[in-house]
């Protein structure tokens, strides 16, 4: 603390020893990942995930969309390590291919959901007034349906494809990120740092996109995460009940679906396996959150 | 006297993540009956973490790792968790810092004294409301039958600390462990809560312990006085002789540092370490051409169809190269008046005339784009909150320049640095973010971004409020320096008197939206016509030394200096 010695015209400051670097970004995220050992087996599930998404099509054994009359229903073996389905597929290479669909629909319809609830939350939480009564209003009307037939009734009305179920999945998950973003950027409005943009000439618009709204990252991180568990278990879910994504294309929702015929002829492979497909990719998400938190907070650097 | 509680060679150590830190270490305390012991230190020195060790209240990284705690004649350290809390409350309690946070937000204050009273079964259903009313007006709170039924948020910040009080107090304690109780409370309020205290404790034959970084404050209302630092104990002892003639060299440094009549600036400041006089702090003489006039500025709020009239038909003048002091309580509209001036609010009715020109010509919105954007700039009470804490300190600094001035990458980086030299901001400290940053470095970061565009007036709105006193010292020193070498004029907001005095050459006090009192500092401060501002100026602690014992330990030996600068 010895800088805090000096008046710049009268004492010369002391040099401070340069032994202190601010962190790297990386630095900072090896930092948060030793420091919480969830969070680095949140991140090991998820590069797990990522390397199914993008090299699934070539890991896969078998091709996912190939039958084989000659091997139906085959309990799992060292051949199948999942068993093969009722057509003869091979329900591992099948799991395997269906993570990229399923990890896109999530990932499309979170981000679509984050940059429209963002900027509404935030036109509502910095301007207040009419603006904020209309949007909370609207926004309070989308959540007072039972949301899962909200989006059920979208993908009806929009038609049966991939694109209607993710934009299905943003629009009920936009007033989440809009309640809480709208809240934190509130909490901020009046806050010294932003008075102080306004000193520095920023406009209105600027305090609140470059100040106020990376400051309210943290806690929204946490919400994005458990948002995308939840967005796979919505996508699967639509395909489940026939929505969305059509057979044969691997999905773990329809692979579920097609499976549940046969586990009371105990043939019960073909649907706990994409099962525990999912359920791993939401429990993935739901423990990465506090880590993402923890990665957007310059506060937890060193 | 006997002792009522001993500490002997106390130690805590906080497990944090960046290893084990020795947050009190070797502590010895002998508090008598009817002593009052205040315990004076800097933010970290330990006190408040020695208090809540007594208590057995610590964090749950901390923990006691040697020395012996005992009260009456029981072990603390070896009590069980059921014999401690019979032992808090009605044996030992605490005034916490921040009243309302130490009240349950959701509980009216009567239903809050009678859960303590049957915590302690000292009332029963019967007689609690009674015994709880009792408690209340033994805190001379006005009409406590209907403050018993109120709630923390309807009463005001003095009227909690009371209800605390009344809390800690209800049970007839022997020990009552105050932690910073008037911190961030009004000067007056402050007089009257710690006149409370002391005569409660008086009558009741209590003994206390006082926490506090207000070292006058100590030396006012206790007999004993304990100065730790970094966790141990440097000195003890009366406070006439403690602050009449430091020994150790950091007790030297506080008290030097505590603004008092009769010094100048310079006089806060520990010597320098080679012992060469400092530099001598040049005279400003306010030009008589005005910078600043306000003519009748009124400020209303509406809130639930009632007007609220904040600001009352303020007039007065800033002259260029002034520095003019704002004095009030909060919710004088000091703050507002500031807001409406850095053109962040619009007024109700009024005009403002900055450098001959209306400053309400241009409308809020496109103020930050106008040319006198620049001129007038801000230095932030708390200047950890007024920092962006995802930006780095040169980041910080870049911003006002950036927007404000059409200078180059490369002539903004270096004006960075040169503003850094300016206010004494190590080079190696630019790339750190706030949170990095000690208090005194953040107040530079700020002053450092106030001044980047060479304003012409600066609104200090209690700059020094949140630091500790030698880290004031130095900043006090380093904002007249500057208004000297940038010949900026000054609207220096504050509660204290003293820190005016120092900073100004006109004061303002202002009292319920409306200028009571003006004129030159030296008038105000040694011949108030006001009131108010009498009682302003009686509500300060007296201070703990006469002046000219600080003169004599200022020449004393060197050698003790050098431990001196170290230290901080």
């Amino acid at each position: 603390m010895s800088s805090d010695l000096g008046t710049a015209s009268v004492v010369a400051t002391p040099t401070q020893p340069a032994s202190y670097q601010s962190q790297s970004t990386l630095a900072h995220i090896i930092y948060v990942l030793r420091d919480n050992p969830v969070t680095l087996i949140a991140f090991i599930m998820l590069s797990v995930l990522v390397v199914c998404a993008l090299f699934g099509h070539w890991i896969a054994p078998y091709d996912p969309l190939a039958t084989d009359s000659s091997s139906i229903l085959q309990p799992p073996s060292s051949q199948h390590w999942f068993g093969t389905d009722n057509v003869g597929r091979d329900v591992f290479s099948r799991v395997l291919v269906a993570t990229r669909l399923d990890l896109q629909i999530s990932i499309m319809a979170v981000s679509l959901s984050f940059v429209i609830g963002a900027t509404l939350g935030a036109i509502a939480g910095y301007w207040g007034g009419w603006i904020d009564i209309v949007l909370s209003r609207f926004l309070d009307t989308i959540m007072a349906f039972p949301l899962f037939v909200l989006a059920m009734g979208i993908v009806a009305a929009l038609g049966n494809t991939v694109e209607n179920i993710i934009y299905a999945t943003a629009i009920i998950n936009i007033p989440f990120y809009a309640r809480l973003i709208r809240a934190e950027v509130n909490l901020r409005r009046d806050s010294g740092f932003a008075v102080a943009a306004k000193l520095s000439g920023n406009s209105d618009l600027r305090v609140l996109v470059q100040h106020i709204f990376p400051n309210t990252l943290p806690p929204v991180m946490v919400q994005v995460s458990l948002n995308l568990g939840w967005a796979i278990l919505n996508a699967a879910g639509l395909s489940f009940i026939g929505l969305g994504v059509r057979p044969p294309t691997p999905e773990w929702g329809i692979m579920v679906a097609e499976g549940a015929n046969f586990i009371v002829s105990g043939e019960w492979w073909m649907a706990v396996f994409p099962g525990l497909a999912l359920m791993f990719a939401v429990f993935t998400f739901n423990l990465l959150g506090d880590g993402l938190r923890d990665i957007v907070d310059p506060r937890k650097r060193k | 006297m006997v002792d009522l509680l001993t500490i002997k060679n106390l130690a805590v150590d906080f497990q944090t993540r960046n290893g084990t830190v020795n947050a009190v270490r070797d502590v010895s305390v002998c508090v008598k009956r009817s002593q009052k012991i205040g315990i004076v230190g800097e933010s970290g020195s330990g006190k408040s973490v020695s208090a809540f060790a007594i208590m057995r209240l610590l964090d749950s990284g901390g923990k006691v790792t040697a020395g012996e705690v005992s009260y009456n004649g029981i072990d603390l350290r070896r009590c069980s968790e059921k014999e401690m809390r019979d032992i808090r409350g009605r044996d030992i309690s605490m005034v916490f810092q921040n009243p309302r946070a130490a009240l349950n937000p959701i509980r009216t204050v009567g239903k809050q004294l009678v859960d303590v009273l049957h915590q302690h079964s000292l009332a029963s259903r019967q007689n609690a409301r009674h015994k709880a009313i009792e408690a209340l007006a033994a805190v001379k709170i006005n009409d406590p039958k209907s403050c018993f039924s109120r709630y923390p948020f309807e009463l005001s910040g003095g009227m909690c600390q009371r209800v605390v009080i009344a809390l800690a107090l209800a049970c007839n304690p022997r020990l009552l462990i105050a932690d910073e109780p008037t911190t961030g409370l009004d000067i007056t309020t402050q007089r009257s809560v710690m006149e409370l205290i002391d005569e409660l404790i008086t009558a009741r034959q209590m003994s206390a312990i006082f926490i506090t970084h207000d070292l006058a404050l100590a030396a006012q209302y206790c007999d004993h006085i304990i100065v730790m630092k970094d966790g141990e104990i440097v000195e003890s002892g009366e406070p006439e002789s403690l602050f009449g003639s430091p020994q150790h060299a950091y007790t030297k440094k506080l008290v030097s540092a505590t603004p008092r009549p009769g010094v100048e600036l310079r006089d806060l400041l520990p010597p320098t370490l080679s012992g060469e006089p400092l530099a001598k702090m040049s005279v400003v003489v306010p030009s008589n051409k005005p910078l600043l006039e306000v003519k009748e500025l009124s400020k209303e709020f509406n809130t639930k169809g009632s007007a609220f009239v904040a600001v009352n038909k303020l007039s007065f003048t800033i002259h260029e190269n002034e520095s003019v002091g704002l004095v009030g309580e909060s919710g004088c509209g000091k703050s507002t008046t500031s807001s409406m001036l850095m053109r962040l609010l619009d007024s109700t009715s009024g005009q403002v005339i900055f450098n001959g020109s209306d400053l309400f010509n241009t409308g809020l919105r496109e103020f930050s784009k106008d040319k006198r954007r620049a001129s007038l700039q801000m230095i932030f009470q708390d200047a950890g909150e007024s920092l962006n804490p995802r930006h780095n300190a040169a980041t910080l600094i870049r911003e006002p320049l950036s927007h404000l001035t059409n200078l180059s990458r490369k002539e903004i980086k270096t004006r960075i640095l040169e503003l850094a030299d300016l206010v004494g901001l190590p080079h190696s400290l630019l790339s750190r973010f706030p949170h990095q940053l000690s208090g005194g470095q953040m107040a530079r970061v700020g002053i450092a971004r106030a001044i980047a565009v060479n304003p012409r007036l600066l609104i200090l709105d209690e700059p020094t409020a949140a630091l500790d006193v030698s880290i004031q010292a130095v900043v006090l020193n380093l904002l007249a320096d500057l208004r000297h070498q940038l010949q900026i004029s000054y609207l220096f907001v504050s509660h204290d008197l003293r820190v005016i005095d120092l900073m100004c050459d006109r004061v303002l006090v202002m009292r319920g939206g409306e200028i009571v009192e003006q004129g030159g500092v030296n008038q105000i401060l040694n011949d108030p016509q006001h009131p108010y501002t009498k009682e302003l100026l009686a509500a300060a602690p007296a201070p703990p030394v006469k002046n000219d014992s600080v003169e004599k330990f200022r020449q004393e030996e060197s050698d003790l200096l050098a431990l001196n600068t170290v230290g901080f």
